[in-house]
């Protein structure tokens, strides 16, 4: 089966933004369960949710600019047997209403699937830390469609983070999806690369890049950062010997963080930790952006060789 | 229940709460006390509920969002049959299922978890929300919240957000005592005009004693009348109610009774039961 897309190493690759996968998964998950219902704070078009607006009036309920209130509806929603997903931007939702999710959503174990768009390099890694949440971040569109699909069917709550900008499209629709595991979309037995989100794309280009100097990557996609498939992971890093890790947002509590833990109880190992390094982000292009904060996949490359050395 | 049973049942709540107090050793006393007779009218009277059968579909929520005050709720619930009587004296010690704060896994019929302030009344309004769009017509959700908690932001959001949706399954209760941890709530942070705040927020208000049943029960009916608004019952409390030295100071906001306090508490409480009913004669 071809995981991947096979214009992925082209120039013309296709582009979409990862939310908008999400904005498609939600409808889909609409159609599925009619009690599904989705809720925004003031950003409905960007975060994607018009499609669910439009097909499913009764069941869009639009909270306004107000976060807290956006989660804590939605933790009275699920109560009473709905399934709610509330988005916004990250950098307010979770960023804003942390402590809300953490005692009405995980103590209070509500089913609430939390959206949030525009994570970008700004925003940082704040819901790992929390009891009965899970991380995912999608690495494409298809696989952010996937995602939300699969949530909508699975209780609990979860936090979906989705970037603004075109993504190129790493998988395909046949790519396998499973909420909790990590996929190996590249083998090789020098280096383990493992990312999330856009950086996938990007550690995917640097791994072709090694090859041609004879460096041979193991690429994985860990679009599920918590709970964290330890299994796929130590499989990988037992064999190759050698990690990186690769996220847009803070490496420090984020991917990188996690698997720092990970490797330091079970397998001690050199890692180097591509991500925003004790930085927030700032204006211009995000091509530009990537570049300044070393998060392409030349830099990735020059990463990989010098711990490799 | 009648007036009289009512009164002599929200007295032995109160002194169930001083005896869970001073067992656990720490709490809060000031507002369950002034709680103990919304609770027992709503326990007793106003609330559609089977403590038998704590999760029964169709019951009415009470959403309780100060969750500080949860002795009071815990008290209610032994003596309307959740649990037993005794389990009260386990409030806030290891492997107690009657946490500090509420947790809703814990114990069935909280409802759901609370402790930090201003989320408890979105939450009801959520549940508000989702019974609508079932058309579901036949419960109510109730929502307790403390004056002090309307310094958070939340509370004001959730105000709009009942208000824009019509959500008149929605009542919620004020425990209008005047006081939180730092002093009185109107040299801590202003709240007046409560009254006006609420109604400009598009909700209609019902003031009343909260230490009178047959006012807390009416509010509570006439609430269920009111179309297409949810409805704001300001009850006017004593902090401390029904212990002398407790009654109005904010300094027992957040503390329990040591046993000698407890002791002359107690006192007090049994010497106010027993002139109840003369009280009703």
């Amino acid at each position: 089966m071809n995981l991947l897309n096979p214009k992925l190493y082209k120039k013309d690759v296709e582009q979409e933004p990862i939310r908008a996968g999400f904005g498609r998964g939600l409808v889909a998950a609409g159609r599925n369960n009619n009690q599904v219902v989705a809720l925004c704070a003031d950003l409905t078009e960007s975060t994607h949710m018009e499609d669910f607006a439009k097909e499913f009036p009764e069941r869009f309920i639009e909270i306004g600019v107000a976060e807290q209130n956006l989660v804590t509806v939605a933790a009275g929603m699920s109560l009473a047997g709905k399934i709610p997903f509330v988005s916004s931007y990250a950098a307010f939702s979770p960023g804003r209403n942390w402590e809300q999710i953490r005692t009405t959503i995980c103590i209070n174990e509500a089913n609430v699937k939390i959206a949030g768009s525009h994570a970008g390099v700004s925003v940082g890694p704040v819901m790992r830390v929390l009891p009965n949440m899970r991380v995912i971040v999608p690495c494409d569109s298809i696989e952010a469609e996937k995602a939300t699909v699969a949530l909508a069917a699975s209780e609990g709550a979860a936090y979906i983070r989705l970037a603004r900008e075109k993504t190129p499209v790493v998988t395909t629709s046949d790519t396998p999806f499973t909420l909790g595991k990590a996929q190996v979309l590249r083998e090789g037995a020098d280096l383990t690369m493992i990312a999330c989100g856009p950086m996938v794309y990007q550690m995917l280009v640097a791994a072709e890049k090694l090859s041609a100097d004879g460096i041979e990557a193991e690429v994985i996609n860990c679009a599920t950062v918590k709970p964290l498939d330890h299994a796929t992971i130590l499989a990988s890093v037992r064999k190759t010997r050698a990690v990186m890790t690769a996220e847009e947002a803070q490496a420090a509590g984020g991917l990188g963080g996690a698997i720092a833990e990970l490797l330091g109880e079970h397998e001690p190992l050199a890692l180097a930790r591509v991500g925003m390094q004790d930085h927030f982000g700032e204006s211009g292009d995000p091509n530009e952006l990537l570049e300044h904060f070393k998060l392409t996949a030349p830099h990735i490359a020059a990463r990989a060789r010098k711990l490799l050395k | 229940m009648t007036t009289e049973e009512l009164a002599k049942m929200a007295n032995t709540i109160r002194q169930d709460i001083i005896k869970m107090l001073v067992e656990a050793g720490s709490g809060h006393s000031a507002g369950p006390l002034g709680m103990a007779d919304v609770f027992t009218a709503m326990y007793f009277v106003v609330l559609k509920h089977d403590p038998k059968n704590p999760d029964w579909p169709e019951r009415d929520r009470l959403i309780l969002s100060n969750g500080h005050i949860v002795p009071v709720r815990y008290a209610t619930m032994a003596r309307a049959g959740y649990f037993p009587v005794q389990e009260l004296m386990t409030l806030r010690k290891f492997g107690s299922r009657l946490q500090g704060h509420p947790e809703r896994l814990r114990l069935p019929g909280l409802e759901t978890t609370s402790g930090p302030l201003g989320s408890g009344l979105s939450q009801a309004a959520g549940i508000a929300k989702a019974w609508q769009i079932d058309g579901i017509k036949n419960r109510r959700v109730y929502c307790l919240i403390s004056d002090g908690e309307q310094d958070e932001g939340n509370t004001w959001e959730a105000a709009m957000f009942a208000a824009k949706y019509k959500l008149a399954n929605l009542t919620a209760i004020t425990d209008r005592n005047n006081i939180q941890i730092d002093g009185p709530t109107e040299q801590v942070m202003p709240l007046e005009d409560l009254r006006a705040k609420w109604e400009a927020f598009g909700w209609h208000v019902i003031e009343i004693d909260g230490h009178n049943f047959t006012q807390i029960i009416d509010a509570c009916n006439f609430a269920r009348t009111i179309e297409n608004k949810p409805v704001m019952i300001i009850a006017h409390t004593i902090p401390g109610k029904g212990v002398d030295f407790m009654e109005y100071d904010f300094h027992w906001h957040g503390k329990p009774p040591n046993p000698e306090q407890a002791k002359e508490a107690l006192r007090e409480l049994r010497t106010l039961g027993g002139r109840i009913r003369s009280e009703h004669q």
